[in-house]
């Protein structure tokens, strides 16, 4: 079975200037979470819109289901991959039911086809069909706004999912719901999914396995135990960070 | 009273001068919305051209306009003595606003929504006329409505070069020392840019995406 994204040797420098991703290379099977984490800065943006071409790729290849990426017309790549930021980025001006149809209607799916998939989607992020499907954005909480924009990712079932910090902006609370449903979704859909954050909690719970990013570079992938147990400097912070033990008296 | 018998007299006379005004403000209206446009669209897409075609616009923004009709007079094609030169004039003084609007609608629209659209497979075209400009519209008519109003009372100033229009009574009033016929000429100019602004904003409010 071919990997949902393969890359060899990404590398990434800004015109005449500096690098910010260097030699870059790992595969996320279907089924599988990669969650990439790092500090901010470490290149895991980057590296995401190196994926879905919103940043052209200086050196190195990446594949999605097999297809080289740099082959393929651009907006026929990005309707492949499902795109999830932290900002989320819905239509204002759309509806729920349109913001989720997006990608299908640029496809040119007929509508009964398109209105039938909205539903699905909106009954596996768990909103409403009826109530949630004709609000507009401005209408509806962070947690609701962010599972459409989960649901609209997934409208056109895109082998790939890449998710920019996508709970990054949410209140304690929803964050950790949000967490533990996608932790369900993550199981029944059976995508390749490249999942950046920067929380080690969130990485651990979500990732069948972990890259550690620093300086443009992958300094360590492995899965959660490994990582538990990894001596890498970074590794060591980051479960610090999670983790600080007892306070020190003062 | 002297004026609404001046009007009763000179009904015929009146229509057609009111009819020349709309049509001055309302077809260089239309050509600086053509051009305006697609100029505000184009310094979105190529940022370097922004400060000197809205740098341009403005300079000829702050030419009076009996200064810019003088300039356009003695120009071929362009130029004379009659409507094209009023409407040319018009045109430049509506292109600043409705440029700039345009260019500040769209670069207003949220970068998330853009990056979202773009990341979901939009193509460029798709982003315009399906986020950008839908979200942009309130800004752009806001341009449009000022664009509009300016135009209204600058198209009083191109009876001084024969383009016809209510300042062709402003004039000859002025010359005769004439109160009734300034008045009316001033008068429904008057109440027409005050029309034009109603109108315009309640289109603004009525297309425009808010929030």
């Amino acid at each position: 079975m071919t990997a949902a994204l393969e890359i060899s040797r990404l590398g990434y420098r800004v015109p005449g200037g500096a690098s910010l991703v260097e030699d870059l290379s790992f595969t996320v099977g279907i089924g599988e979470t990669l969650v990439l984490l790092g500090r901010s800065g470490s290149g895991k943006t980057t590296t995401l819109k190196l994926i879905n071409r919103l940043l052209e790729p200086s050196a190195g290849e990446v594949r999605v289901a097999g297809e080289r990426a740099a082959d393929l017309p651009v907006t026929r790549l990005r309707r492949r991959i499902g795109y999830v930021i932290q900002e989320i980025g819905l239509f204002p001006h759309f509806t729920v039911e349109r913001n989720i149809g997006l990608v299908p209607t640029l496809e040119g799916w007929p509508p009964a086809r398109i209105a039938d998939r909205v539903r699905e989607m909106l009954a596996l992020v768990g909103l409403d069909a009826a109530t949630f499907g004709g609000r507009y954005p401005h209408e509806l909480s962070g947690g609701q706004r962010q599972r459409v924009g989960v649901a609209r990712a997934l409208a056109a079932d895109p082998p790939l999912l890449l998710l920019d910090e996508p709970f990054g902006a949410l209140d304690p609370i929803t964050r950790v719901e949000l967490q533990h449903e996608f932790q369900g979704l993550e199981k029944r859909l059976g995508k390749g999914m490249v999942f950046v954050t920067h929380d080690v909690r969130e990485g651990l719970l979500l990732g069948t396995r972990i890259g550690l990013m620093q300086g443009g570079r992958l300094v360590f992938l492995g899965t959660a135990e490994e990582f538990r147990a990894s001596g890498h400097p970074e590794a060591v912070a980051f479960r610090n960070a999670a983790d600080p033990g007892p306070p020190a008296r003062g | 009273m002297d004026l609404l018998r001046f009007y009763a007299r000179n009904s015929g006379e009146v229509v057609g001068l009111v009819g020349q005004h709309v049509w001055l403000v309302a077809i260089s209206t239309a050509i600086a919305l053509v051009i305006g446009v697609p100029l505000g669209v184009l310094l979105t897409r190529r940022p370097a051209l922004r400060t000197p075609v809205l740098g341009l616009a403005n300079v000829f923004q702050t030419v009076p306009s009996l200064a810019l009709f003088g300039f356009l007079i003695p120009l071929p094609f362009i130029g004379g003595i009659g409507a094209t030169t009023a409407i040319v004039a018009l045109v430049v003084y509506a292109l600043l606003p409705i440029v700039r609007n345009t260019y500040e609608g769209i670069a207003g629209v949220d970068a998330a929504v853009r990056e979202a659209a773009r990341g979901m497979g939009m193509t460029d075209w798709q982003l315009l006329t399906q986020v950008e400009l839908p979200l942009g519209l309130g800004v752009m008519l806001a341009g449009v409505r000022i664009a509009t109003v300016v135009s209204v009372g600058t198209a009083t100033i191109a009876a001084a070069i024969g383009a016809g229009g209510l300042g062709v009574y402003i004039f000859r009033g002025v010359a005769s020392v004439d109160n009734t016929l300034i008045l009316a000429g001033a008068l429904p100019a008057a109440l027409m840019a005050i029309a034009a602004d109603g109108l315009l904003g309640l289109a603004e409010r009525r297309l425009a995406w808010r929030r």
